[in-house]
């Protein structure tokens, strides 16, 4: 069944992106990130023009970010405080992040920037990850004794900085610098990259803020819905590329996969959880590595400027 | 002086175009898209008529259909190596590329016009894209950006040379079926008729249809165009209101 894209103004198979949005949703609600990462590379396979893929897709991450935000405000697993102090952050770096956008573009060295950002991020990331679980994997092996988290005198100096602030819910006394540097640079690398910058923050509240599992995806989410309805009204003002059909297709699908990927995620441990995301994380970086590095069929592509009706 | 020359050469013109006139016509003007449109053909039938004085000709008649869609801006980029890693370096710009482009004939292009004849007038595919007003000529640098934005749009279905497309019902009327493929964008489509016999074209015919959005799409074209604010806050309410209906859904206590 075909249904065409009054935006994208392309027909696209329904089923194929019910099927897409529930893969990805179901991916998001296990981890806790947006997926944006998943879905815009998939669009624009399709065929979708990417303005409108990276625009669209936001729609379905605010969508299945939403669900999640409001089943982790159910069972208490949202720090608001925490949350709305990784969003204002995350504001100042975002517009940062859309002027060195803008500057990079005019360099005319756009597409590497992004390529190699990706390709930095997620290797360094997922690699990080992949070792601590590793490492966490075989301690239990070998019988030895769990490090336990939150020993006094084990607390990384930075969170004694300057302005210590009490965030109850998810157990941390720590400056709000660092809390708030840390929000500007997800903020930044989202605008420029177009993504939410779940898979940034995850791992950094668990790792960096010593945050409890439990607590990271539910804030995190939170964050991913304030960025991302922005960036969401922006892109339909200024480029007029928000296809609503195509939102309400992944939508539909979305919010179902990110329910069962949610409960599945409830049922996983701790550190199956964060090796499958250090996996997931790897495979993206070696795809862009391997685009930069392999030979490619086409050495020429198009891209279209402005079409004149 | 130089109208006298340009009033003499269009008599010209006419003189040796009345011999024969070129009729015709399309079974639509107006295409409409709908939320199932995949694509479309379109019918285009031509008759030629011949005037007393003018003898039959030996050979028969041949028509070419050429037809042009929306001009787009394109930037053809090549990706080179540098070091270790694959970049986009050199590119090419096409301010007024067709987005869509087919050129019908009854028989292949080659056997029915001169190589001379096909660069001078811009008949077929190879010829319209290297015309040198196509892009800038940059000493032959251009020509592997030419060939390129070619066979990525013939792959994409929008360029077609189609050389079985035109059919002669009889010697002086003829069909051709235009196909659309379902990428190409709404907007005006020109259509440029050529009649040639023996290699010399003896007049052209002009016709065009629009390809629009209709009904439910052309009014989300326009939210999205004219109040886009409206349009991103509906949207953005949308999802949201989605994400607490999956909520309310599928909650279980």
């Amino acid at each position: 069944m075909q249904i065409y894209l009054p935006i994208a103004e392309m027909p696209v198979s329904v089923l194929l992106i019910l099927g897409m949005g529930a893969a990805v949703g179901f991916i998001s609600g296990l981890f806790g990130i947006g997926g944006g990462f998943l879905m815009t590379p998939l669009l624009i396979f399709l065929g979708i023009p990417p303005a409108v893929a990276v625009a669209t897709q936001s729609a379905q991450i605010v969508a299945s970010s939403t669900t999640s935000v409001l089943n982790a405000l159910r069972r208490n697993a949202l720090d608001f405080k925490l949350g709305g102090v990784l969003v204002a952050g995350g504001f100042v770096g975002s517009a940062l992040g859309v002027w060195f956008f803008a500057a990079a573009r005019r360099a005319g060295q756009l597409d590497l920037v992004i390529v190699v950002s990706y390709v930095t991020l997620f290797t360094v990331v997922g690699s990080l990850m992949l070792k601590e679980s590793v490492r966490e994997f075989w301690t239990k092996r070998r019988g030895g004794v769990i490090r336990v988290k939150r020993q006094a005198g084990e607390h990384a100096p930075y969170l004694f900085w300057p302005l210590r602030t009490r965030f109850h819910r998810s157990k941390l006394y720590a400056s709000i610098i660092p809390i708030v540097g840390f929000a500007l640079f997800v903020g930044f690398v989202g605008a420029l990259l177009g993504i939410g910058g779940g898979f940034i923050m995850v791992p950094a509240l668990l790792y960096i803020f010593r945050v409890p599992t439990s607590v990271v995806v539910g804030t995190s989410q939170f964050q991913i819905v304030c960025t991302t309805l922005v960036s969401l009204i922006l892109h339909a003002v200024a480029n007029q590329a928000v296809d609503i059909v195509l939102a309400m297709l992944l939508i539909v699908g979305g919010v179902f996969g990110a329910q069962f990927g949610a409960r599945a995620g409830r049922n996983l441990r701790a550190e199956v959880f964060r090796f499958l995301l250090a996996i997931l994380l790897l495979a993206v970086g070696l795809r862009f590595a391997l685009e930069l590095i392999v030979t490619p069929n086409e050495l020429f592509s198009i891209a279209t400027q402005e079409t004149r009706t | 002086m130089r109208l006298a020359v340009t009033c003499l050469a269009l008599l010209a013109c006419i003189a040796t175009a009345s011999a024969e006139t070129l009729v015709t016509s399309l079974s639509n003007h107006r295409v409409l898209i709908n939320s199932n449109y995949t694509g479309t053909s379109i019918a285009l039938f031509g008759a030629i008529e011949r005037d007393a004085q003018t003898i039959s000709r030996g050979t028969g008649y041949e028509a070419v259909v050429t037809v042009r869609g929306p001009k787009q801006y394109l930037v053809v980029r090549e990706k080179e190596r540098l070091g270790p890693v694959w970049l986009n370096l050199e590119q090419q710009k096409f301010p007024n590329a067709p987005a869509y482009l087919s050129v019908l004939t009854s028989r292949p292009i080659s056997e029915i016009t001169s190589d001379q004849l096909r660069q001078r007038q811009k008949i077929g595919l190879k010829a319209i894209i290297n015309a040198p007003d196509f892009t800038n000529d940059r000493q032959g640098a251009d020509e592997p950006f030419r060939q390129a934005l070619l066979r990525l749009r013939r792959q994409d279905g929008l360029y077609i040379e189609d050389d079985r497309a035109v059919t002669f019902l009889t010697p002086a009327i003829f069909r051709a079926s235009i196909p659309l493929p379902a990428t190409a964008p709404p907007g005006n489509y020109d259509v440029e008729v050529t009649l040639l016999a023996d290699t010399v074209i003896l007049t052209r015919s002009f016709t065009h249809f629009e390809l629009v959005k209709t009904g439910f799409e052309q009014r989300v074209g326009e939210a999205a165009r004219d109040s886009a604010w409206i349009y991103g806050l509906a949207t953005a309410a949308l999802a949201l209101l989605f994400g607490w209906i999956a909520n309310v859904i599928f909650r279980r206590d």
